[in-house]
């Protein structure tokens, strides 16, 4: 049974790329953060943590909220793409 | 001047669209606004769905409706890092109309049922998003949609778990990660004969398996596959916080979860064609928000009107119910023409009447006890392991059920404390 790697299950998924970034998080906060729930909970994994930065990328966003509810520190300015963009499902 | 509607719906899922339904057949003015592509492009379930609800609007609705199967059986499996006990349920009932359940996917669905709505006069606008409320003097009065404003006697927020509409009209704060759970789900394809023969069904007949234990990692949560026409659908709920706070995926749980004994073999084969995320307010009249204010109501997810009991857990059923509730509501508000908080205050009575509001008030302690980590350690492991003693043959002398118990209880749980989890599972449960 395969594909495994999140990478690869996203690849499956239908997206329209918006070019306009919609989720914007404000690094000096996430400096501060200890537990960095928003690279667990995001079950696309569009966060990762590097060298002790969060690193973001916006493509795989399954559009959840997981990550806005999570980080009780406030840090994430969560919006949805803009109307046509983002994730399309197929099945649902 | 724009066209002013008797009223917009916000959301074209089962709550925004059972609500534009009974509300174009009453004649009266309907905008749907849809910010995916089309209806259900942006919605994920686990994909089982029960209850009348549908059926009284629409008798028959599966014989029209993209059902991928009737729910024939029911399986609940208890597991254990490796080993599973499974309850195989099949009634008559389930295989005959008026059916009790269906295996359902939310981006053919909600399509169906929004050109239902548009059937009975209502206007879908996919492919819009609603930003804001209009206020006026204190009341809502419409929405903003990009530069454009759009005036309605009422807006009916159908709008999500994430509800931002809710919020914005000032009805709900912030959702807390303890209140929600995150569910993620593989959309697996077989040549249908070979599912059928897997999961040994027959025609139409389909199958809901859920899952307590070791696939949540022992976190709040549970598993569940349900078998689509030519595709399953796997997945697991699983508590917010927990994964935050453990530092878990739940992805990487599913990996785990895929690869259980008693799971990896009917996996073999299969091509994923869609995988899916989505957050479930979990917490029911603990999170409820105000359910309407002048000109505006509030329905399905974006309300939180979702039961779980551990081993049920539904939504769909409920949000249609509360859009039925909150056109009836409007219905009468619009003979009136009163669309006051005072007016639309009818739409908490009908939800108090009928079994929205009274199932969420007969589980409202539910989410609290279904925190207890036990439930999804201590018991699936204790009672497979008990099962695993009375099923073994080892050519030593035979013990009786009582002592295999209490073999299977020591270490794991003292006999007070299982008392008092079936006490407290009484009292919530």
């Amino acid at each position: 049974m395969s594909p495994t790697s999140i990478e690869d299950k996203l690849a499956v998924n239908k997206y329209d790329i918006d070019r306009e970034v919609h989720i914007k998080f404000n690094e000096s906060i996430c400096q501060t953060c200890e537990k960095h729930p928003c690279v667990y909970v995001c079950p696309a994994v569009c966060f990762k943590l590097a060298e002790g930065h969060i690193v973001f990328s916006y493509e795989g966003c399954l559009e959840c909220g997981s990550c806005r509810v999570a980080c009780t520190n406030k840090a994430i300015d969560w919006t949805i793409p803009r109307p046509g963009f983002g994730i399309c499902y197929e099945f649902g | 001047m724009e066209q002013k509607f008797d009223a917009i719906i916000v959301g074209a899922g089962p709550a925004g669209c059972a609500c534009a339904y009974k509300l174009a057949k009453a004649g009266l003015s309907v905008l749907v606004v849809e910010r995916g592509k089309f209806p259900g492009a942006k919605n994920m379930w686990g994909g089982a769905f029960f209850g009348p609800t549908l059926g009284e609007i629409f008798p028959n609705f599966w014989s029209e409706a993209p059902v991928e199967r009737y729910i024939a059986r029911r399986k609940i499996s208890l597991l254990s890092k490796e080993d599973c006990l499974t309850i195989d349920f099949s009634s008559h009932k389930y295989s005959q109309a008026p059916y009790e359940g269906f295996v359902l996917l939310r981006a053919r669905f909600d399509q169906w049922f929004a050109n239902k709505a548009m059937e009975a006069g209502a206007l879908v606008a996919s492919g819009l998003q609603a930003d804001d409320v209009i206020k006026q003097d204190g009341r809502i009065t419409g929405i903003k949609a990009g530069n454009d404003q759009m005036p309605a006697d009422v807006v009916i927020a159908c709008d999500g778990v994430n509800s931002l509409l809710a919020q914005k009209a000032g009805l709900r704060g912030e959702l807390k990660p303890t209140e929600v759970k995150q569910g993620v789900k593989e959309v697996i394809q077989f040549p249908r004969k070979d599912l059928e023969q897997r999961f040994g069904l027959t025609g139409d007949a389909g199958m809901s398996w859920e899952f307590l234990g070791a696939c949540t990692g022992g976190l709040p949560g549970g598993g569940f596959i349900y078998t689509n026409k030519d595709s399953i659908s796997i997945g697991l709920v699983v508590q917010l916080n927990a994964l935050a706070e453990k530092q878990i995926r739940a992805n990487d749980l599913l990996e785990d979860f895929k690869k259980h004994p008693a799971i990896s073999n009917l996996l073999e084969g299969g091509k994923l064609v869609e995988y899916s995320g989505h957050l479930i307010p979990v917490s029911g009249v603990n999170m409820m928000p105000g359910l309407y204010t002048d000109g505006f109501l509030v329905a399905g997810d974006a309300a939180a009107f979702v039961v779980g009991t551990g081993l049920i857990l539904e939504g769909a059923n409920f949000a249609m119910a509360s859009g039925i509730a909150a056109a009836e509501a409007v219905i009468k508000a619009k003979e009136k023409n009163d669309f006051s908080a005072n007016s639309l205050a009818y739409y908490q009575q009908i939800l108090e009447s009928n079994f929205v509001l009274k199932d969420l008030k007969t589980f409202k302690k539910a989410p609290h006890f279904l925190e207890t980590q036990r439930i999804y350690t201590t018991y699936p492991e204790f009672v497979c392991d008990l099962f695993e003693k009375m099923f073994t043959t080892d050519g030593k002398p035979r013990k009786k059920l009582w002592p295999l118990l209490n073999e299977s209880m020591k270490g794991r749980v003292s006999l007070m404390q299982l008392a008092s989890d079936l006490w407290k599972a009484k009292e919530a449960i």
